[in-house]
Order: structure tokens, then sequence, then C-alpha cells
């Protein structure tokens, strides 16, 4: 099983699975951010743009649902919202409308963490918060390969979230699991050599922590972006859409920066009650890799591309946009 | 959210590169607070921040790595080394 949405990307566009024997299968884990974020989150963004805040986001984000209304719906209902690449982009569009609230919905793994941490430690225009929804992905990893009905062999870990963390933050999983465990790139020839190294671990019967992305991924990772995210955040237990709550793998942030938190400045409850998606949809089994798309009923009838259903068909990270982009029309799984 | 792309930096003024992507794709304005990046250096830039930086030895010992393997593979041999050539420097 692989954690990341680029390394579906990767195996699905380049056709890795058609290349693998009958007997090795490579499932998709939780490796969606925007699939990942609760929906009590967008509603919440979305109630903040239809009160004349300014939403902030990266562009998958603002399609995807709660459980109602996207931020893009909301906006030909007169909330607002803007698309942006980077939050360094939302600070300097803050800057240039001080007379406006504005609200960088901070979505993301611990990649996408750091720039925020950083930016909010350099001090941020007063008329910017941030409404974070960032998850965690070792204690993911962990959850995972503790569930018997996903009897995972081996994990392709994402390499450029552990270009920040290092390999040392998978290191508790790794001793309390023993479950092999290779870094991966994310050319093509990264992850088969990846899933060689996985199979020679499994079949020699010694798991290890095996770096594959040796060009980018060290022990320790990025100590400035790891300094950056520990003065801002705590880690505190977070809900994986459709999936569950995951101990330590949410960060919130701390008391010191309540001036930079949207959630303190407008009251946003934490109310992980709201429906998380459409009936029949399976989109949290698709999540978590307990399915493959084509198992949802709605996979390319009712929800395809054009006119998605759940936030796995919206994301270019979620397994089933990536899957009905390339046109897959049929489950992947091994012939034992 | 793995989406990092590995770029060259060409320019540097205090926190921010210009970084070039290959291929004509030149970004200006990455942040890179938050790594060590000199001239020269090849940087991993995910939405607009430098989160790494690509150790090139390693680099080139991949890159080695792989051209063997691939070397291996009669048919695919040439159109691989030119692809490869399209590689670091």
């Amino acid at each position: 099983m692989h954690v990341c949405g680029s390394h579906e990307w990767a195996i699905t566009h380049f056709g890795i699975r058609t290349l693998l024997p009958e007997n090795v299968e490579v499932r998709a884990g939780p490796g969606c951010p925007v699939c990942v974020t609760p929906a009590a989150d967008i509603d919440a963004a979305v109630r903040l743009s239809m009160e004349g805040k300014t939403i902030l986001t990266y562009g998958d984000m603002s399609r995807a649902k709660g459980s109602g209304m996207s931020l893009f719906e909301a906006k030909a209902a007169g909330g607002d919202f803007r698309v942006v690449y980077s939050v360094h982009d939302a600070i300097k569009i803050a800057k240039e409308n001080l007379g406006r609230e504005h609200v960088f919905f901070a979505v993301g793994f611990e990649t996408t963490a750091p720039p925020t941490a950083y930016e909010i430690l350099e001090g941020p225009p007063r008329n910017l918060t941030f409404l974070t929804a960032y998850r965690y992905v070792p204690p993911a990893v962990e959850a995972v390969s503790q569930s018997p009905d996903l009897a995972v062999s081996g994990f392709l870990n994402a390499g450029h979230a552990a270009t920040v963390t290092g390999m040392k933050a998978y290191e508790p999983c790794f001793k309390k699991t023993r479950k092999p465990m290779v870094f991966s790139g994310f050319e093509p020839i990264d992850v088969l050599i990846s899933i060689a190294m996985l199979l020679r671990q499994i079949t020699s019967k010694e798991p290890k922590m095996d770096n594959e992305y040796t060009r980018a991924v060290t022990w320790e990772g990025n100590i400035r972006a790891q300094a950056a995210m520990d003065k801002v955040f705590d880690r505190v237990d977070g809900y994986w859409r459709g999936v569950a709550t995951i101990p330590s793998s949410g960060f919130k942030m701390r008391d010191e920066f309540l001036d930079c938190d949207a959630r303190a400045r407008f009251g946003v409850k934490e109310t992980p009650g709201s429906e998380q998606f459409i009936p029949q949809a399976r989109c949290g089994d698709v999540i978590l890799g307990k399915i493959d798309p084509p198992e949802c009923p709605l996979y390319m009838n009712v929800c395809t591309p054009s006119s998605p259903k759940g936030p796995t068909m919206v994301s270019a990270e979620g397994t089933c946009k990536i899957w009905a982009d390339h046109k897959i029309l049929a489950s992947m799984r091994c012939r034992i | 959210m793995c989406l990092a792309y590995p770029g060259k930096v060409i320019e540097l003024e205090g926190d921010f590169a210009r970084v070039d992507f290959g291929e004509g794709t030149i970004r200006d304005g990455v942040n890179v607070s938050l790594v060590q990046a000199k001239i020269g250096n090849y940087v991993l830039v995910h939405a607009g921040y430098a989160i790494q930086i690509v150790d090139e030895a390693e680099a080139r010992e991949t890159l080695r790595y792989w051209s063997e393997i691939l070397a291996a593979i009669p048919e695919d041999r040439a159109a691989i080394e030119r692809q490869m050539k399209g590689g670091l420097g």
C-alpha cells in the first residue's frame, strides 16, 4: 500500500500495475489531503465565505463539497473565494485588500504544513487568519497497518512528505508493526525499484525501513521545516473524512497564535457530525484502500470527473479521479 | 500531497530564488527559507516553497544505477540513453 495521491498518479499513469506479477497488488491508501478533509471544515469555510470573508485555498479544495455546497458553488451564491497556488499568494492578496477579512483554508499533509507554519511565525497581516485542517501521515500508516481487513504486507512511503519529516518519523510505527517499508520517489522507475525492494524484504522476512529516494530523503529530514511546525502546531487527534479519528494525526494551532487562527476568530466549532458523503457513495472505502473505484456503484455513471459527487473524484490526488482520467473501468485485484 | 518538482536555483536574493525546472519553465519568487540553498543547488519545490535540497551526488548515483538497469533491456537501450542524457546537468 502507498499513502500518497502522487504515487497513485504515477502508478496509474505509467501502468505500473500492468507490469506486476499476478500475486502482487499495490493499493492506494489514504494519501489525498482534499479527500480526507472533514466535511465540517469545508462547511465552515463555505459559511465564512457566505459571511463576507474571502476564502483562499488550493484549486481542488474549492470544488470539494462538505455536507452542502462546495466553495465553488458558494461563489455562485454570493460567497467569496479565490484559488491560490501557495500560502505566499494568500498573504499577498490579504495585504492588497486590508479592508476585508481573509481566511486561508490550509489543507494538506506534513509536506504542506511547514510553509504555512513559517508564514505564521513571520507574522501575517492582521486581516488574514488560517483555517487549518492539516493531517499527519505516519499515524495513518500505523493505523492502516493494524487493520486485518486491509492486510497490508508492506508500505511504499510518500517520498516528499518524508523529505520534510525524515525517515525517523516512521520509526515508532515501524518498531510497533514491523511492516516492511520503503521510502519511494515518484518517477516510474523509482516506484518499480521500491516495489522490488519491498518484495525482497517480504520474501526474506527481513522488514526494514529502506530508502529508495536517497537523493531527497534522509533520516533526519528538514530540521528547519520540522522546527517551524513544532513551534506553531500541537499534534492532536484528527478525523480523516470517511475513515476514522486517528490519534496524533491532526494539527492544532498553539494558543500563542490564536490571533492567526480562523477557528478562534470566527467561532468555528468542532462538529464532526456532518454528513460525510452522499448516499450510496463509497468514498470512505476508496480513501482507505478497501475498494477500487469501480467497486463504488456511482463510479463513472453518476459520478464522473465533469460531474464529481465526492472528494475522491474532485481531487487530482483522489483515486477515483486518477482512475477515471485514465479511463479505468475495472478493478485490478490480484488473483492468487 | 506530494506534488513537488526538482529545479535548479539560478538566482538567489534573500529568502527568494529563481528556479529553473527545465524545458523553459522558470519560476521566480520561490521561497527558500526552509532550506539552505545556494546557487546551483537543485531543490524540491512544493506550492512555492523549497522543502528540501536534492543531493546531487546521490542523484547522479541514482541515475547511473538506473541506466545500468535499463541498459540491460537491449531493445530499450538507445531510447533510454537518449532520455537519460536529459537528466541532471
